[in-house]
């Protein structure tokens, strides 16, 4: 018997599929049902460009201790897919668990000595069971988890009141699959030895209130409770069940009582070019108009982008990034598109973008945007990523408090221009760089302008003197001054030690780095850590770098562009900010965080000057 | 139009529509076009059109993309709210601006370079998606701010300023716009401002997409021998389908459909009455327009007039079924959902 990897809470199991097969629920159902007993999982998709056909996997991290990012290695493989076997087999760990479908007898070449190979024949099962081929297929799924549950100690309870919530109303489907569940359970009980599956999950209390939710449909529902009324978007993966999301909430809640009508209007526009025209449109009219994209979308926006800018539209775009351009690694996450949004445009443009961690700050900053965008007059980006975006991740609860009111910013009534009050809707007025400005259709004969890019004065009369324009370009610089107090703040942890070396870190990085914290801690290795949570970069940014020796930035890119950003925005010398970059479509893990910033530091170690020259 | 600087002050016996404006009342900024130019005749059109409406400017929005037609759009109705957005996406800023508050009166100006070419797409979306709104063609078959190059309603065949020849077939417009689902097309000339004049007032009060394609020619670079975008060819080879009378309120209906007489169309609180002048041509039959404006091309002629007409469309916010209300006034009262809600989203993630 090989070595047998032993766990109680904490262990990966990865389901190897085909896509199209109906594994998602079962896999979700699986990770739900852990959760459900207490123990944090962050289950992760890995897909893909395809619908039906090709391989997909889905990765569950149990952790009790309550670690969401990637941990990376698999003890426990469900191998569903003989395209991919061979590889899926060999990145198993030694000691570890393959769980596959036993219905054919398979060569003994096709298995490794140092694994544990537990067989069920499923398909076996499924044909003694049912005759149609779609229950076949599905089932099986079912019969999976049934035999999975004997294997790990899941509570077969759990699952059943999970299928009740799920079917509510329809007790056939209920009772349907409740059988397939026991199915499993029993050819389990009556074949496998139940001691041969070492990982086991215990029911623990560390789950608490939080909930399950993809960040996709956290955003849009930032997006409702921000008042947006106005989506235009175009379908991009890994964004476009933002939108899909954002319509049924709308749907649910946003129609008039008595009359049924549409308090919003969703827009799937021909392309990106459009979608964004569309919600400077409906932004520079008065209304709250967002889209959601990827990276190529904003590519097709930038031009509308830098007119929103220069002409002062709010608009906020939510970019679920992903790798690249075209597809394949497309269907898999990175942090790549922060040069090309903080500076998206022609001419000189500079924007706001947020980076959520979670769908918790999905949600909030998606709302937040939405006011920064009016307060601001200018678009404002949610730099989510697929990672966050397309995966369920636990969070705390969402919050919203009813006293809250939206910022609409700026903006003239009819009553003040009546009463002779000044209006130049290029005029800084207050000093802080943001003008007022008027809707159309506001007064008879005050307050209209004429929106145009550049060449514009500071009563939007058309100008093309150099003067002018450089007073406005001046006024737009102090209005993204203003932005550093508005945006969110980054958040600081020190370690438990006085240490030189400090961490920053941003968006979907935060669970494997709360893990490579603990970890570097655990190793005598001590850094103090800022999450930033906003471009432009508050003044505390600078002085976190500051007051430490060095400090490493991890980013999910290959060219560092929070790096970028930051020395020549801060200007700081490049030295002292060491990346650490993580850029091959998976998520960023604690282990690799903990091992680059580790490594680093050891080297530091080697030897001090002081001591090499004496 | 305004081409010349006039005082503020005007004298007390200039004649007042039903809202109290003046003819004045509708003037933007002084035109930077050529002398001569179509577009400035257009503008004029426009400025009698929304004065004989009686339209209150301040409840007009005037967008446009990029080119000396979206230059126009600052020489008319100076208090209106105005948009100079991007090359060849005036229509998705508008469709926007027109989802955000339905109650303003939406017109979008554009040229043959922005509509035709770059903007070709956004043209047959928002034709497609219905949208409320005068779309306004400023169509001289070339690209004037870059000085005289050939645009995508030149047509094949056409001599520019400098002697090459068009190679490429031209792109009718008002046939693209019937097929992507526009439901008022017409044609005009700039200096034809009778047969303009009640187009753009039937095309304002059209409840729907409404598109105008205006051959306005270029006096710099388009109206020399050999081209068929200057007025010399446009005069010779105008061939109106019909002649438009634009009656506001209700007015009874003319049974009678005889050729070369009247038919009156009911459109929404007004009624177009329609001076037939090819007898047989009827704006309602789509394949019939869609034949005849090909016929025309063909024979080397222009078909102007009203060539088609749904009277009852359905615009955008029909087919969504939105609020009444325009979405930029709704408050978080309407739009948030609020905290106990929450609690029961957050309830079903668990």
């Amino acid at each position: 018997m090989p070595e047998a990897i032993a766990s109680i809470n904490e262990f990966v199991v990865k389901f190897a599929n085909v896509n199209g097969s109906g594994s998602a629920s079962a896999n979700e159902l699986f990770a739900r049902s852990i959760l459900r007993m207490g123990v944090p999982v962050s289950p992760r998709n890995i897909f893909p460009s395809n619908i039906q056909g090709l391989p997909t996997w889905y990765e569950v991290r149990v952790s009790e201790k309550g670690y969401l990012g990637r941990r990376g290695g698999t003890d426990m493989l469900v191998a569903m897919n003989p395209q991919t076997w061979k590889q899926d087999v060999a990145e198993l760990s030694p000691g570890g668990y393959l769980f596959y479908d036993s219905t054919r007898p398979m060569p003994r070449s096709m298995f490794r000595e140092d694994v544990n190979v537990i067989g069920v024949p499923l398909t076996a099962i499924c044909n003694a069971t049912y005759t149609d081929a779609r229950q076949r297929q599905l089932f099986k799924n079912i019969i999976y988890i049934g035999a999975l549950s004997i294997l790990l100690d899941i509570d077969p309870a759990v699952i059943e009141r999970l299928f009740g919530e799920q079917y509510k109303g329809k007790e056939a489907l209920i009772g349907a699959n409740k059988k397939a569940l026991q199915l499993g359970r029993d050819w389990a009980t009556q074949n496998l030895d139940p001691n041969l599956c070492k990982l086991k999950v215990r029911a623990a209390d560390n789950v608490g209130d939080r909930i399950f939710m993809e960040g996709n449909a956290a955003a849009a529902l930032g997006c409702v409770y921000g008042g947006a009324t106005v989506c235009a978007w175009y379908p991009i993966t890994p964004s476009s069940s933002m939108a899909e999301a954002f319509q049924s909430y709308c749907k649910r809640y946003r129609h008039e009582k008595e009359t049924g009508e549409a308090k919003y209007a969703i827009v799937q526009a021909e392309d990106e070019l459009a979608s964004i025209g569309m919600v400077i449109g409906a932004g520079w009219n008065g209304a709250r108009a967002f889209t959601s994209t990827s990276g190529p979308g904003i590519s097709l926006m930038t031009e509308f982008i830098g007119l929103a800018y220069f002409a002062e539209v709010p608009a906020v775009i939510v970019n679920v990034q992903r790798g690249g351009p075209s597809t394949g690694m497309p269907t898999r996450t990175q942090q790549a598109d922060l040069l090309s949004c903080a500076y998206a445009s022609n001419g000189d443009t500079k924007h706001i973008l947020l980076f959520p961690e979670d769908p918790r700050e999905c949600f909030s900053m998606s709302a937040d945007a939405l006011d920064l965008a009016e307060r601001l007059q200018t678009p404002i980006f949610v730099m989510t990523d697929l990672d966050i975006g397309m995966n369920q991740r636990l969070c705390k609860p969402l919050e919203w408090d009813d006293s809250r009111r939206y910022d609409r910013g700026k903006v003239m009534t009819a009553a003040e221009l009546e009463a002779g009050k000044d209006f130049g809707r290029y005029l800084d007025v207050d000093g802080d760089g943001i003008p007022f400005r008027t809707y159309p259709g506001t007064h008879e004969t005050r307050g209209a302008y004429f929106t145009r890019g550049t060449t514009k004065d500071r009563y939007a009369r058309y100008s093309e003197d150099g003067n002018v324009y450089v007073d406005n370009m001046e006024r737009l610089e102090r209005k993204f001054d203003t932005a550093k107090s508005l945006v969110p703040q980054p958040i600081r942890r020190d370690a438990s030690q006085t240490t030189k070396l400090g961490v920053l870190y941003f968006g979907s990085t935060s669970p494997a780095m709360d893990e490579a914290l603990d970890l570097l801690s655990e190793d005598g290795k001590h850094v103090n850590a800022m999450r930033l949570r906003a471009f432009p970069f508050p003044e505390s940014v600078r002085n976190f770098i500051l007051e430490h020796d060095m400090v490493f930035l991890v980013e999910q890119n290959r060219d560092g562009q929070m790096r970028t950003m930051m020395i020549s925005e801060l200007e700081i010398d490049p030295a002292r900010i060491v990346p650490v970059l993580h850029y091959d479509g998976t998520p960023i893990t604690g282990q690799f965080i903990a091992g680059a910033i580790g490594a680093k530091i050891e080297e530091l170690k080697v030897v001090s000057l002081e001591r090499a020259v004496s | 139009m305004t081409y010349i600087a006039k005082p503020k002050l005007h004298h007390p016996s200039l004649p007042k529509n039903d809202v109290g404006y003046t003819r004045r009342d509708y003037d933007g900024a002084i035109s930077t076009l050529c002398a001569g130019c179509g577009h400035d005749s257009i503008s004029a059109a426009i400025v009698q059109a929304c004065f004989e409406l009686s339209i209150e400017p301040h409840r007009v929005a005037k967008l446009s993309g990029i080119g000396c037609s979206s230059k126009a759009p600052t020489y008319f109705l100076g208090n209106s709210h105005g948009f100079n957005t991007v090359h060849g996406r005036m229509p998705s800023v508008l469709t926007g601006a027109n989802l955000a508050n339905r109650d303003l009166i939406y017109m979008g100006v554009s040229g043959d370079g922005d509509s035709a070419s770059i903007g070709l797409g956004q043209f047959a979306h928002l034709m497609r998606r219905g949208v409320n709104m005068t779309y306004i063609v400023m169509n001289n078959g070339v690209y004037g701010l870059t000085k005289g190059q050939f645009s995508a309603t030149a047509d094949k065949g056409s001599v520019a300023k400098k002697g090459a020849v068009n190679r490429d077939a031209g792109i009718d417009l008002a046939s693209m716009a019937i097929i992507m689902g526009a439901t008022f097309v017409a044609r005009s000339f700039s200096g034809d401002k009778t047969q303009l004049v009640p187009l753009i007032k039937a095309a304002i009060s059209h409840p729907g997409a409404a598109i105008l394609d205006v051959v306005s020619p270029c006096v710099a670079f388009n109206n020399h021998a050999g081209s068929t975008k200057s007025y010399d060819f446009v005069r010779d080879h105008n061939e109106a389908v019909n002649r438009l009378d634009f009656i506001t309120g209700s007015a009874p209906l003319t049974a009678d459909y005889a050729p070369g007489e009247t038919v009156d169309v009911p459109q929404a609180g007004s009624t177009l009455r329609l001076r037939k002048i090819t007898p047989d041509y009827d704006p309602a039959d789509k394949a019939g327009a869609l034949a005849f404006i090909e016929q025309k091309n063909h024979a080397g002629e222009v078909a102007t007039g009203l060539l088609y007409l749904d009277p009852l469309p359905k615009d955008l916010h029909a087919n969504m079924n939105t609020t009444k209300r325009p979405l930029n006034t709704l408050d978080e009262a309407d739009l948030c959902p609020g905290s106990s809600v929450l609690d029961r989203i957050n309830a079903s993630l668990r």
